[in-house]
């Protein structure tokens, strides 16, 4: 068995993760700007990425780190998408205020 | 088993024809369609001759007195081609039987199919839809040897179904004419009620043996030779439901006269000498079981001499050629039951296979008939066409002498051996005899009602211009007519040897002698001669007698004309009932009322919980993710605390361990 052979204990990456992922979805629900929401969902994968290398690297397990090349890839993807949209969306409306993009609804 | 190995390719081969000429048919030359449709039967009659000629025919020409040429024996053996279904233990096989039965009704399923087939070729010629005839032409034959060769109920239950189907199919083949499609429903639908006796029949068969297998149900029966319990008899009547449906027996006769809106070749193929006589060879097949219950065998023959006697009378009045053969078919189905119901398999066995000359030879002659007219069907509208087609008629008198009864013709030998058979089954059968007898009366009145309407006298049309057929279709004629002469030949007796292997009924039969079987014969010539007396009293010259006769008995003669009114009755009875039933009850109740209630219901359903939900769809992004935010706490909650009720997970455990 190998435990983590330095000072910091799992928990504490697991913790950090879990308040920033909370920050995330704060950040998320709170803000009104797109922009802003745009970021904390940036915030929200990254701090999934966190606890995926820390138990990759307790159980030396490649499959976490992999798997968070797939997640920076796709948040790549994502934000190249996401901007484009943003962009757009601000040339039809001239405002990025979440609340006032409420087109889709019955 | 060398010869049993080959077994499968006597199917096979109709089925190759099926599938090239159903799937490219329409894409060949006509020329590559006709050889592929013709050389697949001959291919199977082929490997029939092969097989079993040897044997068929050294028992035909053997001399069991003298000695001198004796059968060859047939190595009888069931050929399993695999397993087809186990389940627990019922276990069927795709397996095929070989007997003497089988051989003498492969002989002429593939035989006369072959002929028929070449006479298709002249009929047919320039017909749209040639290849499709081809392709079904050859599926029947391809099912039909499946039923002969089938060596369980099941597989027979394939075969049986099939050929329904290609029957079906060929009736309406020209579909785009209303009476013809109406035709093949009204056949395949009476068969139904048929094949549901049937099905009964073999499931009764599973749950009383617990298999299927033609031989282990022998092998079951001779184990108990003093079994003959009501289940047996439920059987037998079960499976006599089916052969009354597929051999147009009464009360289900009614759709083989309609069944003639089929090109002729077919209603000469299916509907008269090969498919409407499979009920015969299924009772011949399961006679074992038929020996053991006297009352369904009761059933049968009074069903075959009712059936006889009923059809003989409606076609006295018919003026369309081919229905007068179609109730004449009926009629010596019916003496073909009769046979069976006393217990004479091979009589009824050797007058199916010369009835399969004969009659096919009546209906491919009465084709080249209409082949010659144009189309026309009214023998009223015939005449005088013995000089113009004498090939035709030729063959045609030879036919209508053999289906009369006449000495030397092969139906004086058939008719005989059974009327001979029923004759000594007591005081029933002398009954059966006279209404067996007195069917033979208006056999040969009708049949030379049409030999003189058709032939004979002046031509009644002047538009028609009869010319002979092509040889194509005289090449068939002439085969079935010397066949027609010369089957009787082989006479009852060797056939009845050649088949007692496979057909001798298990159960005490009558003795008769050679005197009585004289002086039945003698009275049956007599009968015969005295149908043509009158048929030439009343349709020779003096044409206007038949019309007075029937302005004298007006009433019978409508009974007659409307065919006993069976279909309007049955319409009354059982179809309109049906319809409003189907109309009102399962129509409206069932359908509109409840399925439609409930799919309203559903729909209500469906739609109220919509409009409730809509109200999340706010458009309000965050809105949307607090929902998504909450629904995922909620479900991380309940893992939770579900984990902790039970067992807490590892990571929880090592967490709290403070790793």
């Amino acid at each position: 068995m190998s435990f983590l052979q330095h000072d910091v204990p799992l928990s504490w990456y697991l913790l950090l993760s879990a308040v920033l992922f909370s920050l995330g979805v704060v950040g998320f629900l709170i803000k009104r700007n797109l922009i802003t929401v745009f970021m904390s969902i940036e915030l929200m994968l990254n701090a999934v990425n966190l606890s995926f290398v820390t138990f990759a690297y307790q159980w030396h397990e490649v499959r976490g780190q992999i798997f968070v090349f797939f997640v920076m890839m796709v948040a790549a993807a994502e934000a190249a998408v996401g901007l484009a949209i943003i962009i757009a969306i601000f040339r039809v409306r001239s405002t990025l205020a979440v609340d006032r993009i409420d087109l889709m609804k019955l | 088993m060398n010869e049993s190995a080959h077994l499968w390719l006597i199917p096979l081969f109709p089925f190759l024809g099926f599938l090239l000429n159903g799937i490219l048919g329409s894409r060949l030359p006509r020329r590559l369609v006709s050889i592929i449709g013709v050389l697949a039967p001959l291919v199977s009659l082929a490997i029939v001759l092969n097989d079993f000629g040897a044997s068929i025919i050294s028992a035909a020409v053997s001399c069991p007195s003298c000695g001198t040429v004796t059968a060859l024996a047939l190595p009888a053996a069931e050929a399993l081609q695999f397993h087809w279904i186990a389940i627990g233990p019922l276990q069927v096989d795709f397996a095929f039987v070989l007997d003497q039965l089988s051989a003498v009704m492969l002989l002429v399923v593939t035989g006369v199919g072959f002929l028929i087939h070449v006479y298709s070729l002249g009929y047919m010629r320039g017909e749209p839809g040639y290849a499709r005839y081809f392709s079904f032409l050859n599926l029947f034959l391809f099912f039909m040897t499946v039923l002969v060769l089938a060596g369980n109920l099941l597989l027979m239950f394939v075969g049986w179904e099939g050929v329904g189907l290609a029957s079906y199919l060929l009736i309406g083949f020209y579909f785009e004419r209303n009476s013809a499609a109406a035709a093949g429903k009204k056949a395949f639908i009476v068969n139904r009620i048929g094949d549901f006796g049937f099905l009964i029949g073999i499931f009764l068969v599973l749950s009383t043996f617990g298999t299927l297998s033609f031989g282990k149900i022998t092998a079951a029966l001779s184990l108990q030779p003093s079994w003959d319990g009501t289940v047996l008899t439920v059987i037998c009547l079960c499976l006599l439901v089916g052969a009354a449906g597929k051999s147009a027996q009464l009360p289900l006769y009614i759709w083989l006269p309609d069944a003639m809106e089929g090109p002729t070749p077919v209603s000469a193929l299916i509907h008269a000498a090969t498919m409407v006589t499979a009920g015969v060879y299924m009772i011949a097949r399961t006679h074992l079981l038929f020996d053991r219950a006297p009352i369904a065998l009761w059933t049968v023959a009074i069903v075959g001499a009712a059936t006889a006697l009923f059809a003989a009378t409606i076609a006295l009045v018919q003026t369309d050629i081919k229905r007068v053969l179609a109730y004449s078919t009926i009629s010596q189905l019916g003496y073909m039951f009769l046979a069976c119901g006393v217990a004479a398999y091979s009589a009824a066995i050797f007058h199916l296979v010369m009835h399969a000359f004969f009659k096919a030879l009546l209906f491919l002659a009465a084709g080249s008939v209409i082949h010659a007219m144009g189309g026309e069907q009214d023998l009223r509208k015939m005449g005088g066409l013995r000089q113009k087609l004498p090939v035709t008629f030729v063959t045609m008198t030879v036919a209508v002498f053999a289906i009369a009864g006449f000495p030397p013709f092969a139906g004086f030998f058939s008719k005989d051996a059974i009327l001979y058979a029923v004759f000594l089954n007591g005081i029933g059968g002398k009954l059966l005899w006279f209404v067996g007898l007195v069917t033979a009366l208006l056999t040969s009145f009708y049949m030379f009602r049409l030999w003189y309407l058709a032939f004979m006298g002046e031509p009644r049309s002047e538009t028609a211009h009869p010319h002979e057929s092509p040889r194509s279709m005289l090449i068939p004629l002439v085969i079935l007519a010397i066949l027609s002469v010369c089957g009787g030949w082989v006479g009852i007796e060797r056939f009845s040897a050649y088949l007692a292997l496979a057909a001798q009924a298990h159960r005490p039969m009558p003795n008769g002698n050679p005197a009585t079987e004289f002086i039945l014969s003698i009275a049956a010539v007599l009968v015969a001669l005295e149908g043509w007396l009158i048929a030439d009293k009343y349709y020779r010259s003096k044409t206007e007698r038949p019309a007075r006769l029937a302005a004298a008995l007006p009433a019978a003669y409508k009974l007659l004309t409307n065919k006993y009114y069976v279909d309007e009755i049955y319409g009354a009875v059982i179809i309109k009932p049906l319809f409003a039933f189907s109309k009102y009850f399962l129509g409206w109740v069932v359908d509109t009322a409840i399925l439609g209630g409930i799919a309203w219901l559903l729909a209500g359903i469906a739609n109220i919980t919509g409009m409730i939900l809509q109200r999340w769809q706010s458009g309000n992004l965050r809105s949307y993710a607090a929902w998504l935010a909450a629904g995922a706490a909620a479900v991380l909650l309940f893992l939770l605390l579900g984990h902790f009720v039970v067992e807490p997970p590892r990571i929880m455990v090592n967490l709290m361990r403070g790793h």
